[in-house]
């Protein structure tokens, strides 16, 4: 029971990252038309954000270790506590949380500079042709990222406060042995608010009223008067936002490395076309409904069963769901085809 | 000097199969004498040449022709590999056998691929064969484990069983070498090998281009729906282009085994699947010869990329004074050795901005701004789709 429970928790959580990359991609699938293997690189982008923040905040200078009298030895010590003593390790500390103030201003910036510059020009090229500009993009990106930071895995841990787990056994009495990591549980419940707020602007604000037009009869909305091009490239620069900033709060869950862009872009792209190409809900919904399976799959009594189903179980979900519903889950007809 | 004109127009306008493959196969069994002069001569770069060369003729029967994306030959490739490998292990060293078993064995698997993915196009189609080319990649690295050796890579043992090799002889001490009836296939020779199946590939390759199934596979391209219309199903012939280069793709990956017999699940992962797509591009889809540039362009740049490093820079620039010199090595650096993924990136995003029918594309326009008098190029046989 407890570790159907856990799994669940750790698939409502692999989902959640799912779930937001799915969102951006489907939601510039559905407006612009355009089919883009790059936003893979745009959550990679937001990850490193949060790395180069902590980067910067942990800029040391060499000084004298006072522990050690025998010999001059020297240890790194960060500007910020140098400065400001307790309240710059504080700062270090948070460094995950705060980088999401940097990263939502230079996501949108890269979003629109990526739509300005390279995304406009594909609107009336194929897909093939789309998937593939995009998916050199995403190499370039990569290997940029790669050239900066190395090939490994950066550590990058969430603050002291939150690393450790939280209790959940013993909140709703299942005992104690049931924890949870804290991170994991605030990762899920921004998760939820993230994607709670694109819904709203896309439902309650005239403005979403409009994308969602723009989504459904593009040409009559541009006929109305309505400068769709420009609402586009905001949506653009949304979905970079909302990609960044779930790259950025998934570093302290499994530290980035310059790789780790393609590898949940094949994913989020197996998940967007699982919910329906264009479809924002079908794209929520699979992606929590695949991470749920993944993590479920995972559990020793089912891999027992049916050894190497965990590695599987999200493409086998995939084709199947393709050929039983040839649109995905929420996809309208004639998209993508 | 006009009938000079004329010949060479003749010449590429409408050369009969027989005038086109003996070229070829003349291009072919020479490049270790023409690619000499630009220090690409050696037996290993040419064997990836050729081999690389049938991997992407294979891809363009499907890309080139039906215009379906797929993002999973890469499978193939890595099948025919494990497959030759386990063919040198249990039979015999000979490459024969394990050409034949490969393409065989990859065929099938394309044929189950294919049957389920072609059910779906567009997007949904290039989502299906990412998944299945996932699911084997994934698998080969856990349940699959007993049969690709997981991360080490499938290798050759010294106690092999090798039925058939060591009913007739014993054993010999050290590990044996790939052969074909004595003939090692190491070096030169193996290049020659493989480039003699590729001219067999590409004359198939080109058979089928010219033939009524390929006008099919034309016309699906430019518009199934009217295909459907005028009452030709187009799953067949579809699904035979999918079994085709997934067979073309398996004896490529049986190629890379013969000449270094050793198979690793890297070879299936999907970006391998966008390389052979991206040369297929640089080259120009569709076309008979395209693939085969970009394949020649883009491991040949590989091949010197990957090796400069800074001192190699260093030497190149030192005509400069040192802060020019230090300038643009700073400036260079990243786009060569471990860099070069991110120039082939560029190189890519360039070619499919400004190029999208790849570099034969160029070569049409370049030709029809010069050469347009007293060409009517509609039958041009190279021409795009």
């Amino acid at each position: 029971m407890d570790s159907i429970l856990i799994q669940l928790l750790n698939g409502l959580d692999k989902g959640a990252a799912y779930a937001l990359i799915a969102l951006g991609l489907t939601l510039v699938f559905g407006t612009l038309g355009v089919v883009n293997f790059a936003h893979g690189a745009l959550f990679l982008m937001g990850a490193f954000c949060a790395v180069t923040f902590q980067k910067i905040l942990t800029i040391s200078k060499k000084v004298l270790d006072p522990s050690i009298t025998y010999f001059d030895a020297y240890i790194e010590q960060p500007y910020l506590e140098l400065w400001f003593g307790e309240t710059g390790l504080a700062v270090i500390d948070w460094a995950v949380p705060l980088s999401i103030i940097v990263t939502i201003p230079t996501m949108l910036l890269i979003g629109l500079a990526m739509e300005r510059g390279l995304i406009r020009h594909f609107y009336k090229r194929t897909h093939a042709e789309q998937i593939l500009v995009t998916f050199g993009l995403a190499i370039v990106l990569q290997e940029i990222i790669r050239h900066f930071f190395g090939a490994n895995p950066i550590p990058t841990p969430a603050p002291d406060i939150v690393s450790g787990s939280a209790a959940i056994g013993t909140w709703i009495g299942l005992g104690e042995n049931f924890v949870y990591p804290w991170w994991r549980l605030i990762y899920l419940a921004s998760a939820t608010v993230i994607i709670s707020s694109v819904f709203a602007f896309l439902h309650l604000t005239t403005f979403g009223m409009v994308v969602r037009a723009g989504m459904f009869d593009r040409q009559m909305v541009a006929f109305l008067g309505i400068n769709v091009q420009r609402k586009f490239t905001i949506i653009f620069g949304l979905a970079a936002v909302v990609a960044g900033v779930a790259g950025a709060m998934y570093a302290p869950i499994v530290p980035p490395d310059y790789h780790m862009g393609m590898d949940f872009l094949v994913i989020s792209f197996v998940i967007v076309v699982v919910g329906g190409m264009g479809s924002v809900r079908g794209a929520v919904a699979a992606g929590f409904l695949l991470g749920i399976l993944q993590s479920l799959a995972s559990m020793t009594v089912v891999s027992s069963l049916l050894p190497g189903i965990d590695q599987i179980i999200i493409y086998l979900v995939a084709v199947i769901i393709l050929l039983t519903r040839p649109r995905g889950l929420m996809g309208r007809k004639g998209i993508g085809e | 000097m006009n009938s000079i004109k004329q010949q060479l127009m003749n010449l590429f306008k409408k050369q009969s199969d027989l005038t086109t493959i003996l070229l070829f196969a003349a291009g072919v069994l020479t490049m270790p004498i023409w690619l000499d002069p630009i220090g690409a001569n050696y037996p290993d770069l040419l064997q990836k040449f050729v081999i690389f060369g049938i991997f992407a003729v294979g891809y363009n029967i499907l890309f080139g022709l039906t215009g379906y994306l797929s993002f999973g030959h890469a499978v193939f490739l890595g099948v025919g590999s494990y497959t030759a490998v386990w063919s040198f292990k249990l039979f015999t060293m000979n490459v024969l056998p394990a050409m034949l078993f490969a393409t065989l064995i990859s065929g099938l698997i394309a044929a189950a691929i294919g049957f389920v993915s072609m059910r779906r196009s567009g997007i949904y189609f290039s989502i299906l064969t990412l998944a299945f080319a996932q699911m084997f990649y994934n698998l080969a690295y856990s349940v699959l484990i007993p049969i690709t050796n997981g991360e080490t890579g499938l290798q050759l043992r010294m106690h092999d069983i090798r039925i058939i090799d060591n009913y007739f002889s014993d054993p010999a001490p050290g590990l044996p070498s790939t052969e074909l009836f004595g003939m090692s296939m190491n070096g030169y020779s193996g290049f020659y090998f493989c480039a003699v199946v590729l001219i067999l590939a590409f004359y198939v390759a080109m058979k089928i281009f010219r033939s009524p199934f390929g006008m099919k596979l034309k016309a699906i391209k430019s518009n199934q729906h009217r295909m459907r219309y005028t009452g030709s199903d187009t799953r067949p012939y579809l699904i035979t282009a999918f079994i085709i280069s997934g067979m073309f793709a398996g004896l490529a990956g049986a190629l890379l085994a013969v000449t270094d017999p050793l198979a690793g699940a890297e070879r299936m992962q999907w970006t391998a699947s966008g390389e052979v797509i991206l040369m297929t591009i640089l080259g120009g889809v569709g076309t008979l010869f395209g693939p085969l540039l970009g394949v020649g362009i883009i491991k040949y740049l590989e091949n010197i990329f990957s090796t400069i490093n800074e001192s190699v820079l260093q030497q190149f620039f030192s005509f400069l004074p040192q802060w020019g010199e230090n300038f643009m090595v700073a400036i260079v650096s990243p786009f060569v050795g471990d860099g070069w993924h991110l120039t082939l990136g560029i190189l890519f995003m360039i070619i499919i901005i400004f190029l999208p029918g790849g570099l034969m594309e160029g070569f049409q326009k370049i030709k029809k701004r010069y050469l347009t008098k007293g060409v009517k190029d509609s039958e041009s046989t190279t021409k795009q789709e």
